[in-house]
């Protein structure tokens, strides 16, 4: 990824030989180029700034690093706070997304096959959570938990996290839903197989692409929340993002220079696996 | 009422199943709304009664929203941040998406997944990164202290607002890229042809075709960055807490539920209201699920 703003110059011409004709009257200043390189390293170059701190051998945040030790990274493999906050995160990740997964892939179904303003206004409801701030969320969120004892549970976890996972496995396998042919359905029925059988052996491997990726957003949804987390955390039991978080604001503990590296290395081949099905399915 | 919605279903489409069993497809939704009720519907509505006084009902958690001197404050302060962010997501936003209608298929993607970067990197990673870039000493303090001057916006308003930008950006992006690429280009050339300046065939063309969607990109990147916590919280001060501070810090520090219930509602009515308001314009509500899962779609 960063070696994008590189590629900007050569290809750019390449990919639309089409237009040769028209260029000289309706090209892309260069000073444009210019400045979608500049936001383009906006968008990717702050993060990597991580990277070489995670190497550091200063035991501030003072920037840049110092040396070059692996001693962070050791830290964060040793130390029984970090390992529990990333068990604890995976876990509830892992659940929270085939939680969201099912529940989103049935609603998904659901509403494919009806229409009307109910199912319109069920729609809506369904994805609220995603533009209701995160902090009006985790208020709320807290103060219901508080009293159904679920805070600093990993059920109250879970649930919020498959909550807030959940609409986008809803859009993704609405989209796969809408590539489907329903004559396939007809065709299926009129073989003899139930509903739940044309489902399992029909629609299923048809959309299994959209649930796929429904099913990793939701899990790095959940991998990746803060603020809910916050709310919900306890002495006994809290997420890696939590422990980030604490180990800025109160510890002044670089480990998270070495924990952020990781994370955004493993979020990354994450999310490249449904642009890699993505574009499997392109050439296909 | 449910029974209405399900006559209008389409017969031809399941006629098949919906003669056998017409109610499955509502019993469905029934898992997801389930969770959500759990999750957000009840709590919300839980919260409410509470900031109401219910059973006995009261104004007095609102009426104190807007009398006790602090609420407001740090609201028009979140709506002077929110308004910055906004403006630099539109300054660095409409040229991004521009070029991305202009290029080829190929470098579009590229192009695109650049914009997504930042909303999936993680964000305890990304705030922590603009700590060290905005700290004192950091490079940016550096490149200031090159020309003599002492900048350091680690603790300050402004500092949150670039960080703030950088994940607000795809949110800005996205709308605008849908409608510029709408625009038909033979018009412009078609001024150029008549006379006119390259700038005022932009500024009298382009510029108004294109405004559908910079108005749904401003109201949406002003209203996300209304409810920003994490980065107002670990970039700022408190001293110059936006609204999501003060929100946490009624709920966890001084346990005034009500009050905070209250302050919820009125920062998730705000929220709403704009959202609607940018869906109506430019359709975009689902452009922000789409925005997440959508590194995949629009390439195809």
């Amino acid at each position: 990824m960063t070696t994008a703003p590189e590629l900007d110059v050569p290809r750019a011409p390449a990919a639309r030989p089409a237009r040769r004709r028209q260029r000289s009257v309706d090209a892309v200043p260069w000073w444009l180029r210019v400045v979608v390189a500049l936001v383009a390293l906006y968008f990717v170059l702050p993060t990597l700034f991580v990277i070489p701190m995670s190497f550091s051998e200063s035991s501030t945040f003072s920037f840049p690093p110092e040396g070059f030790t692996l001693q962070l990274y050791r830290n964060f493999f040793t130390d029984p706070v970090w390992l529990t906050s990333l068990r604890n995160s995976v876990a509830v990740a892992v659940v929270a997304a085939l939680l969201a997964t099912v529940v989103g892939t049935a609603a998904a179904v659901g509403l494919h096959n009806l229409t009307g303003r109910m199912a319109r206004l069920a729609r809506t409801v369904l994805m609220i959570s995603i533009v209701t701030p995160g902090i009006v969320i985790a208020v709320v969120v807290y103060i219901s938990f508080l009293k159904w004892h679920l805070v600093g549970s990993f059920t109250g976890y879970v649930l919020a996290h498959a909550a807030i996972g959940m609409p986008f496995v809803l859009v993704s396998v609405t989209s796969a839903l809408s590539g489907f042919d329903p004559k396939l359905l007809r065709a299926s029925a009129s073989l003899g197989a139930n509903p739940l059988r044309t489902f399992l052996r029909v629609t299923m491997p048809l959309i299994s692409r959209g649930i796929l990726t429904g099913a990793i957003f939701a899990f790095v949804t959940s991998f990746d929340e803060v603020v809910i987390a916050l709310f919900l955390r306890s002495p006994t039991f809290q997420t890696l993002p939590v422990q980030m978080f604490n180990s800025v604001t109160f510890e002044v503990d670089p480990t998270i220079a070495a924990t952020s590296s990781l994370v955004v290395t493993a979020v990354t081949v994450i999310c490249l696996v449904p642009l890699l099905l993505g574009s499997r399915r392109k050439n296909r | 009422m449910t029974v209405l919605a399900r006559e209008r279903t389409d017969p031809g489409r399941s006629a098949p199943a919906g003669r056998r069993a017409p109610r499955p497809h509502w019993l469905l939704l029934v898992p997801a709304l389930g969770l959500l009720g759990v999750v957000l519907l009840i709590p919300l509505a839980q919260s409410f009664l509470r900031s109401v006084g219910a059973p006995d009902l009261t104004d007095e958690h609102y009426r104190l929203l807007f009398t006790d001197g602090v609420t407001l404050t740090v609201l028009l302060r979140t709506a002077q941040t929110a308004l910055l962010v906004t403006v630099i997501a539109f300054v660095l936003g409409y040229p991004y998406a521009y070029v991305m209608t202009r290029v080829g298929p190929r470098m579009r993607a590229v192009l695109l997944v650049i914009v997504l970067v930042p909303f999936w990197t993680s964000v305890m990673a990304r705030n922590f990164a603009w700590i060290l870039i905005l700290q004192r000493g950091g490079p940016v303090d550096e490149f200031f202290q090159l020309f003599g001057l002492d900048v350091v916006l680690y603790g300050s308003v402004s500092g949150v607002a670039i960080a703030m930008s950088q994940v607000l950006l795809p949110f800005m992006v996205l709308p605008l890229f849908s409608a510029l690429s709408g625009i038909d280009r033979r018009l412009l050339l078609a001024a150029r042809g008549l006379g006119s300046s390259p700038l005022v065939a932009f500024w009298k063309i382009y510029w108004p075709l294109s405004r559908a969607g910079v108005t749904a990109g401003l109201i949406l990147v002003f209203t996300l960055s209304l409810g920003f916590y994490v980065t107002p919280a670990l970039l700022g001060t408190p001293q110059e807490s936006l609204i999501a501070q003060l929100l946490a810090q009624r709920t966890t520090q001084l346990l005034d539920f009500a009050g905070a219930g209250a302050l919820g509602m009125l920062v998730l009515v705000i929220t709403l209201v704009l959202v609607a308001w940018a869906n109506r314009i430019g359709g975009t509500v689902s452009a922000i699920g789409v925005v997440a899962t959508t590194g995949t779609k629009e390439q195809r």
